[in-house]
């Protein structure tokens, strides 16, 4: 198997995720903040926004996008991008859904450890 | 692919706002055309100094004044050195070292060491609590010092003292100002302002002493007192020396550069060694140093340009003009006032209402402008100045200003119009016009939020809001109307006022249906609409609609206090400010159990306890509910607090029950949810202890009842409070203020304090409707008290019980993380 291929991991049902909203997985480097749209899609980023470090799980989500809890920067949860005029990008992490359970890249979350 | 030539190396030592601005200017040009390397002895990024006394006086914090995050550093690859004192340039070898070893090699240097404040050598000079006001380190330890109370004694009553002592005034120190000259601020304004600008501090508590010669600082391990030459004592547990400034130019005189007072440059900012600028409060040109922030940034542009090889531009030095960043006080000083021969002035003066204007004249120009109280024409004034415009044709209105001069009225847009491009709109950010206008029409923008996140313009003090919102009409024309409705934000065109009137009207009962009716123009709205139409349908439908958790705020989502570190704060709710023994032991024992850091006493005469991890919020509410206490609901948009004295039951002077009555209040109101924060007062007598007077309501205890005062604030704007009625019994108090609760929150837009909503509606309609409208005094009344029945649950009870459960715990589904 080649270090690309991706290694997907079942993390938790859908269902644990709030709709517009989101739940942090523990890792050994830190925070990674799963956000459920509102249409269902999943993402997963940083919890840590590159301006003050706030905790953007505890944001609020709208469309594809999460407000930062501290100082009301928006992020699109697609991109990680800084929406609006202000810049700065989060680190965003391959998720998927399958058969309602969210499975996230383990290889990628691991290159995030290393 | 071609060879890029090798990049040059640009070298900054000091990281102040002049070679931050600088650096915007040299990015904006050539971005890629230096390496940089800065050299900062303050262990930090670039901040705006300008704005240190909003910071000491609480208005502001250091996170609101950073010029350059740190983002910005690493995204142009400039190596900062922080916390490195520079000790060394050595011209031969083009290298400077700092004290800890550090070198870097230039092709350019840029000396920007700033200055540093002077020190009166007074014996006691060097003792602890002797502090200048210079930089972030000055203000955490006067703010450390202040936190105790007592005394302080502000030497020198130039610019600086006066903005110390108005801060330390507002962290609620006694203050006194000692300076030399018979009046204050000699240097910027004449004796008739210096005497308002007195009478103003006297106003506001701050003792102002003239003619005063410190002698002497007594104390032995700390700071005891002032002496002064005539032998009076100040006591003070705190000394700010603010009298003046020096550059900071020994290093560049080590290296062997001319240096007299500051370091000696030329028109192009080049020190006597061509490869080295000078630039900001270190510089000497033409003989002059300055210590404002415009002549800084008009040296960065011309340092900037001849860094990119431009000579177009040159500095010619500057006339400045100064402004008193002291909260509601209005001042405003520009050019040279001194009287002369030749010379001739035109006053204004309106004693009644503390305005005082001088324009002074030589050869029918202006050379000089004081204006005290109404400072609203001073850029414009400052402008003919620097134009050395010749007034002539419109002496005899001049004094009145752009609105008048030339006799007939200006049209004020005609007046902006007339400005020229490099015209300074913003002071605090040094933003011109053609900067703005130029923003508007590059990137479309469209309102003052817009130009703010564009170009930082009125994005600090906001003294030049109104010009902002002309440059946006005269650019924009008919497509920019101020007084069309503001829509709620992004997502709808419609206005508060019409989006709660559907809701009512339409019977709208969910956030999906108003979108729908109100053809929203995203898919479930933003973080701006969403808390806002929750609040407007749970106001509507009081047990109909069901609260939605995500369109709220993560503080009452999760009935906590979200703190910069991602931990909480919890605050039990103390009826009236009532506790007991058994109430304060479980606090106690809550704080030990869970190891919470910090315990402090709020505004409001509560128990805060802060850094709760998330995690331990429900134990920590099941704790504290099982001793009987209850959510104090201290993030909430709804009733906060009912603050009082001790009313007849202790107190000499009482003349009611103020514990009790605000006690009964606080059972009453507890659990609303209110358009913004509200906070009540009851004072038990017009000594005002529980100072009701700056509160959302407010109530004065007299000996003829109960005077009911509303519209006062304490936050971002201070504001007295207006008087609604007096009423004779508890019950009837009890009854216009759940009345006037439910009118706020009913007509007010989301996030507006009762305050703003009473400036929209008016104070008469309040007062008209709730006094002479019987009916619908109670029909308010009655509202209110319906709604509170599906309103006053214990969130934290909720909670420990196991409601939005997902909140509280992370997913931990043992990731094992290894590389594979």
């Amino acid at each position: 198997m080649s270090n690309d291929q991706p290694l997907w991991t079942d993390v938790c049902a859908l269902e644990d995720i709030p709709r517009r909203g989101a739940r942090v997985v523990k890792t050994q480097s830190g925070c990674v903040a799963l956000f459920r749209s509102v249409d269902d899609g999943v993402f997963a980023l940083d919890d840590r926004c590159p301006h003050k470090g706030g905790p953007l799980s505890q944001g609020i989500v709208h469309d594809r996008s999460v407000t930062c809890p501290l100082h009301n920067w928006v992020f699109s949860l697609e991109t990680g991008e800084a929406k609006g005029a202000d810049t700065g990008i989060v680190q965003t992490y391959p998720a998927e859904v399958r058969a309602g359970r969210v499975h996230l890249d383990l290889r990628r979350l691991a290159a995030k450890v290393a | 692919m071609s060879q890029s030539t090798p990049k040059k190396r640009l070298v900054i030592i000091g990281n102040g706002m002049a070679p931050g601005r600088m650096l915007d200017h040299l990015f904006g040009e050539e971005p890629d055309a230096f390496d940089v390397t800065i050299f900062n002895a303050e262990p930090r990024v670039n901040y705006d100094r300008i704005m240190l006394s909003p910071v000491l006086s609480g208005e502001k914090r250091y996170e609101d004044i950073i010029i350059h995050n740190d983002d910005w550093y690493t995204d142009h690859g400039i190596t900062l050195h922080r916390g490195k004192r520079v000790e060394k340039i050595d011209r031969a070898a083009k290298r400077v070292t700092a004290l800890d070893g550090t070198t870097a090699d230039y092709d350019a240097l840029v000396i920007a060491t700033g200055s540093s404040p002077f020190i009166i050598p007074v014996p006691g000079h060097d003792l602890p609590g002797v502090l200048t006001y210079r930089d972030l380190d000055d203000v955490e330890q006067m703010l450390k010092i202040a936190e105790g109370g007592g005394h302080a004694v502000v030497i020198g009553g130039g610019l600086l003292g006066l903005e110390a002592a108005a801060g330390l005034k507002m962290q609620g120190m006694e203050v006194t100002v000692v300076h030399l000259a018979p009046t204050l601020m000699e240097r910027q304004l004449d004796e008739a302002a210096g005497h308002l600008l007195k009478q103003e501090l006297l106003r506001r508590g701050i003792n102002v002493m003239t003619g005063a010669n410190t002698k002497e600082i007594l104390g032995t391990e700390e700071v005891g007192g002032v002496r002064l030459e005539d032998g009076t004592v100040i006591p003070a547990r705190m000394v700010c020396m603010a009298v003046g400034i020096r550059p900071s130019a020994g290093l560049a005189k080590e290296a062997g550069l001319d240096v007299e007072r500051g370091i000696v440059v030329d028109d192009n900012m080049r020190t006597s060694d061509p490869s080295i600028f000078a630039l900001g409060e270190c510089a000497q040109h033409r003989g002059q140093c300055y210590g404002l922030v415009a002549p800084l940034y008009e040296m960065a542009k011309v340092v900037a340009a001849q860094l990119c090889r431009r000579c177009d531009q040159s500095y010619g030095g500057s006339v400045t003009a100064t402004k008193l960043k002291v909260t509601g006080v209005d001042l405003y000083s520009a050019g040279d006032f001194a009287e002369g021969e030749g010379r001739e002035e035109i006053v204004f003066r309106d004693a009644a209402k503390g305005v005082y204007k001088r324009l002074v004249l030589e050869d029918n120009r202006i050379v000089g402008a004081v204006m005290y109280g109404d400072t609203g024409d001073g850029p414009w004034f400052f402008q003919q100045l620097k134009d050395k415009a010749d007034i002539s044709d419109m002496r005899d209105t001049l004094i009145f200003g752009p609105a008048f001069a030339g006799g007939a009225a200006l049209d004020p847009m005609a007046a902006v119009a007339a400005l020229p491009d490099e015209m300074e709109i913003c002071g605090c950010n040094g933003v011109c016009k053609g900067q703005i206008t130029g923003a508007i029409v590059k990137k479309g923008l469209s309102s003052v939020d817009d130009v703010r996140a564009h170009t930082k313009a009125s994005a600090s003090c906001g003294t030049c809001t109104g010009l902002v919102e002309q440059l946006l009409a005269m650019t924009l024309g008919d497509a920019f109307d101020a007084s069309a409705v503001k829509p709620v934000c992004g997502c709808t065109d419609f206005g508060h006022d019409e989006v709660r009137r559907v809701i009512v009207a339409q019977e709208l009962k969910s956030m999906q249906a108003v979108m729908q009716a109100l053809e929203w123009k995203t898919s479930c709205g933003c973080a701006k609409c969403r808390p806002a139409l929750n609040y407007y349908l749970l106001c509507a439908w009081p047990g109909e609609y069901v609260d939605d958790g995500q369109s709220r705020f993560i503080n009452e989502r999760v009935h906590a206090n979200i703190q910069k570190d991602g931990t909480y704060s919890v605050v039990p709710r103390m009826w009236g400010g009532m506790t007991t023994a058994a109430e304060l032991r479980a606090i106690a024992d809550v704080v030990d159990k869970y190891q919470i850091p910090t315990v402090k006493c709020t505004g409001g005469s509560r128990i805060d306890m802060l850094g709760v991890k998330k995690e331990d919020l429900p134990s920590v509410w099941a704790d504290l509910n099982a001793a009987g206490l209850v959510s104090g609901h201290a993030y909430a948009k709804g009733l906060r607090t009912v603050k009082s004295c001790v009313g007849t039951d202790w107190c000499r002077f009482g003349t009611q029950d103020s514990t009790g009555l605000a006690v009964k209040l606080e059972k009453f109101l507890w659990g609303s949810w209110t358009p913004h924060k509200v906070k009540l007062g009851v004072s038990g007598c017009p000594r005002n202890c529980a100072e009701a007077t700056c509160k959302d309501i407010g109530v004065v205890c007299v000996d003829s009842g109960y005077e009911i005062h509303f519209a006062g604030a304490a936050g971002m704007h201070v504001k007295g409070t207006e008087v609604l009625c007096t009423v004779g019994t508890e019950e009837e108090a009890i009854e216009y203020i759940g009345a006037l609760m439910q009118m706020y929150r009913e007509q007010a837009w989301y996030l507006d304090r009762l305050y703003k909503w009473a400036d929209k509606v008016g104070l008469d309609y309040i007062r008209d409707t709730l006094m002479n409208d019987g009916d619908a005094r109670r029909g308010y009344f009655d509202r209110f008290v319906y709604s509170q029945q599906f309103m006053q649950t214990d969130p934290w009870a909720e909670r420990a019980a196991g409601k939005d459960a997902h909140e509280f715990t992370a997913l931990e589904p043992a990731l094992r993380l290894e590389v594979v």
